[in-house]
């Protein structure tokens, strides 16, 4: 017997396979990439290439939630509309009700909240995405969460979403260190080179977005970014040369 | 809103902040403002007045919140011993004036979500979002009947601050306020003698003088005077005072001996 018809019946083996399967949606969506630094943060994210006629602009995987939160996120498109539309106006509500800012982690409890609901309900399927919510608190620190379908959320130092994920995830592991993000460009140098281990190489195929404490979303230009990977193209050549040499001098 | 059926445009199912609100199921035909007019028209108007004096300022070393204790209903006294310092919080405490049941309700519903917030944040209720909790939740009456008159006191990350709420809607912050029929008289003592670097000493003695004067002139007015002061590590309780102890110590201050003598009554 299928369990995968309706969203609200477990397997016989504990599973929701509804919930599996938006998470296999998930893993088909572009990649996108955050990284934490000291006092930025990053989001990367790979730009799929746009048919001929297709104007560029339209394709937006990176948006801001409120003047200090950022999103971004893999999956479904339409899904994350929704999400999105929400999570704005609950970031305004808040400061109504408040008066106080949202903290990264209160909106994105929202958000996960919003996603387990329904994951919960008769005639809904769960949405699509993932999300790498990231930004400053208003007492200056910056943090960065990772939401998916199921709606569990937890904080990361780094993380990646999307097709890919697991390599460029293991990159990270590999490269990260606070010395690696104590500025704003190495941060952002770790988050291209992150991307470029999956993304063909070229300042137009990725999109990165800063943000600063205090100041609002920095998308940076196609020639930025084209800058950076120069410099990341070069440092691994080079790396690669010098490889080569202590290889040769070892089998001499 | 139904949480049953799609949602329509993205609406969410249920709100995960409003879990459980009270709410009051008010009948189809009830209309208090019409009810309050028709009995002025009649002569007879219906007077709701806030029997009492609280006060609350703040200075260097935090807020003094100062409060009789008298309960009035016209011109008979209910009680002498009302606590009209409500604490909603360890760090936060509202003022009672007004109905003595609406504050006491309604201040409990406050505590009942401050609390909850903290469970669910993880931090403490700034006095901004606590004070707006409660200015909302009273809108939602306006009109109705409730009578309160608060102040909002405590100290948060942004320091310490006083937020005057009641049930008209006003929600403002300041610095020094005091409510209740014998407010004018407290206002005159407390606008004489505040200054901002007040010592501790010197501002509880204010605050405790203020309440005086104003249990001395105005009926509604009087019994003990409780006083609570906040830092930041939260309120504590200063003590009651008699205010007729302070009226002989004040007269012997201004007068000397000779007024300051109490009737020795023996009694029977």
């Amino acid at each position: 017997m299928s369990y995968d018809r309706a969203i609200t019946v477990f397997s016989p083996d504990g599973h929701l396979f509804q919930v599996e399967y938006a998470q296999e949606a998930v893993k088909k969506g572009s990649t996108a990439v955050g990284v934490r630094g000291k006092n930025v943060v990053v989001l990367g994210v790979e730009k799929k290439a746009v048919a001929k006629l297709q104007e560029d602009r339209t394709v937006r995987k990176i948006c801001q939630l409120d003047d200090h939160v950022l999103m971004a996120f893999a999956g479904l498109t339409a899904d994350a509309r929704v999400l999105i539309k929400q999570a704005r106006v609950e970031c305004q509500s808040h400061k109504l009700t408040v008066e106080d800012p949202v903290t990264l982690e209160y909106i994105t409890r929202y958000i996960a909240s919003l996603k387990q609901r329904y994951t919960q309900s008769n005639g809904r399927r769960p949405f699509g995405i993932s999300c790498l919510i990231t930004g400053f608190d208003y007492d200056k620190t910056p943090h960065l969460y990772q939401t998916d379908p199921s709606g569990t959320y937890h904080e990361w130092k780094a993380n990646a979403i999307g097709r890919n994920a697991k390599t460029v995830r293991e990159f990270l592991e590999k490269n990260y260190s606070p010395d690696n993000v104590a500025t704003e460009e190495l941060t952002v140098k770790l988050a291209i080179k992150a991307l470029l281990e999956v993304v063909q190489s070229g300042g137009k195929n990725l999109e990165v977005a800063v943000m600063k404490e205090g100041s609002g979303l920095q998308m940076l230009d196609v020639s930025e970014i084209e800058k950076i990977v120069q410099v990341v193209e070069k440092e691994k050549e080079e790396e690669a040369a010098s490889k080569k040499k202590e290889s040769k001098a070892e089998s001499k | 809103m139904s949480s049953l059926g799609f949602p329509s445009d993205g609406v969410p199912i249920g709100d995960p902040n409003n879990s459980s609100t009270t709410a009051f199921e008010i009948p189809s035909k009830h209309n208090p403002p019409a009810f309050l007019q028709a009995a002025k028209d009649a002569g007879t108007p219906i007077k709701m007045e806030k029997g009492t004096t609280t006060l609350a300022f703040v200075y260097q070393g935090g807020i003094v919140v100062s409060v009789d204790s008298r309960a009035t209903g016209g011109a008979y006294i209910f009680s002498q011993t009302v606590h009209k310092v409500l604490p909603i919080t360890e760090h936060l405490v509202g003022t009672m004036a007004g109905g003595a049941a609406d504050c006491q309700f309604w201040m409990n519903e406050l505590r009942r979500r401050a609390t909850l917030y903290e469970l669910r944040n993880g931090e403490r209720m700034s006095v901004a979002a606590a004070s707006k909790l409660l200015a909302n939740m009273l809108y939602g009456y306006k009109g109705m009947g409730l009578s309160i008159g608060t102040m909002i006191s405590g100290w948060d990350n942004k320091g310490p601050s006083i937020f005057y709420v009641d049930t008209e809607g006003h929600r403002l912050k300041g610095e020094l306020f005091s409510v209740g029929s014998g407010s004018t008289h407290a206002y005159g003592v407390l606008d004489t003698s505040y200054r901002f670097d007040m010592t501790k000493e010197e501002a509880i003695a204010l605050g405790r003088r203020a309440i005086y004067h104003a249990t001395y002139r105005d009926s509604g007015s009087g019994g003990l005077n409780n006083l609570y002061h906040i830092t930041k590590d939260g309120w504590s309780f200063e003590g009651a005072v008699d205010v007729m102890e302070m009226h002989y110590k004040y007269e012997k201050e201004q007068y000397g001996e000779s007024r300051a003598v109490k009737p020795e009554i023996e009694v029977a």
